[in-house]
């Protein structure tokens, strides 16, 4: 029997057995279900998955009916990082035009909602302007990143460096503090982008500082949509595990530290999420079906849990495409293909 | 419409389906739909004169599904015309 031509998670190629790619399959899903307590992917859907999978087609693509929409963090930086030398209009009206793309997302080289804070007033000008030379929905966005309100970058105590002088209630109360900055700085930025006409606020890598940011965002969420109910506010994660980083904050009575995605998009729901972006980091360890796997197990409960449409992360790193600058399109494609006709997602 | 309703994809494509008057099918058939954007004035992708672009062709999005959008109401606003 043939060797099947597939990838790692660091994205160099592999040949793997069929038993080896089943076997590869399998401990994905048990590894995730064991983790997060959710059921593991039933017989179908992982000989779906080995399908896909085994193809020998360089791309793949769902079948007539199962298309969805996408949606896009660090939007108008994507062409910037590829050394080509336009504009954010202009950036937008490529991914409108050129590449199809069905929303847009205008952010600041300094990806940050405390960076963005100070110069919110040339944002706002230059997203004015953007809307109207497009029409695909545009977003605002840009990350919580609760670790730039720690010194020496903001104003806070630096709860990393007190954690392993043993200073824990000091490290809490610093991280408290700068949940406080950070809420007041996206409420603020928000505020300001709907203002200017943004058809949706986007909160980048949610939980990537672990339980304060989880709940900086969610606060942030909960004080926007009181403030404009019509708002559409897209909350993207940074990982599948929240981090406990404080370890006792909590939202409305549920503690963060610990959270899996079936778990986080309840909150995110209470909160006033209107689209749910679940992220699963990628393991370059393992194959890029064991990530896909373990990805779409952890996803298809947070689904099953939501009634907000729910758009998994897939890029470089996440939602089982391999951790490299350009994933390449045979990684890229198996794992969306499995996302939506697996994980029955409502966008990517 | 998951933007503006929370609609999950199945509805969203029934929705926009039956408002173009449109099978969901031919949602993703881009030889159709771009008849369909141009016969109901909602944009197309190559840019050509006298046809509606950028927010012209949000503020016929915003009617035919019924539904608002910001920077469409923002920009009503802002230039102070009721629109019917």
């Amino acid at each position: 029997m043939g060797k099947i031509l597939t990838r790692m998670g660091d994205g160099f190629l592999s040949e793997m057995t069929e038993g080896e790619l089943q076997k590869d399959i399998e401990e994905g899903t048990k590894d995730a279900a064991e983790r997060a307590g959710v059921p593991p992917l039933s017989a179908d859907e992982l000989k779906h998955l080995f399908d896909i999978y085994r193809s020998p087609a360089k791309f793949v693509s769902v079948e007539p009916g199962n298309e969805i929409v996408l949606s896009f963090d660090a939007g108008t930086l994507k062409l910037q990082r590829l050394g080509i030398n336009t504009g954010r209009i202009h950036n937008i009206q490529i991914m409108e035009r050129a590449m199809g793309a069905d929303t847009m997302e205008m952010g600041h080289i300094d990806y940050s909602y405390k960076a963005v804070k100070p110069i919110v007033g040339d944002e706002q000008q230059e997203f004015e302007q953007a809307l109207l030379v497009s029409t695909l929905p545009l977003f605002y966005g840009a990350m919580p990143n609760l670790a730039i309100y720690s010194q020496p970058d903001g104003p806070v105590a630096n709860s990393a460096e007190l954690l392993p002088l043993g200073k824990i209630a000091e490290s809490r109360a610093a991280q408290e503090e700068a949940v406080e900055l950070a809420v007041k700085d996206m409420v603020y930025v928000g505020s300001a982008m709907y203002e200017s006409g943004a058809d949706g606020i986007n909160f980048d890598t949610t939980g990537a500082a672990g339980d304060p940011d989880f709940l900086a965002t969610l606060r942030a969420t909960k004080t926007l949509k009181e403030k404009y109910p019509e708002m559409c506010i897209e909350l993207g994660m940074a990982g599948e595990f929240i981090l406990g980083m404080h370890g006792k904050l909590e939202f409305e009575g549920v503690r963060l530290a610990g959270l899996y995605p079936h778990e986080q998009v309840k909150l995110a729901q209470r909160a006033g999420v209107t689209i749910f972006g679940p992220t699963v980091n990628t393991n370059t360890s393992r194959s890029c079906a064991w990530n896909i796997a373990r990805a779409i197990t952890f996803i298809k409960p947070c689904v099953a849990n939501a009634t907000i449409p729910v758009h998994a992360n897939m890029g470089m790193g996440v939602g089982g495409a391999p951790v490299v600058d350009n994933p390449p399109t045979d990684a890229i494609s198996r794992a969306s293909k499995a996302m939506v006709e697996i994980g029955r997602l409502d966008g990517l | 419409m998951q933007m503006t309703r929370g609609m999950r994809i199945r509805e969203a494509k029934a929705y926009v389906a039956q408002k173009l008057s449109v099978s969901v099918q031919d949602l993703a058939d881009p030889v159709r739909m771009a008849e369909v954007r141009d016969d109901l004035d909602l944009g197309l992708v190559r840019s050509l004169p006298h046809r509606v672009k950028g927010i012209d062709a949000k503020f016929r999005i915003a009617e035919l599904l019924d539904i608002g959008i910001n920077c469409v109401n923002r920009f009503r606003d802002r230039v102070g015309k009721k629109f019917k």
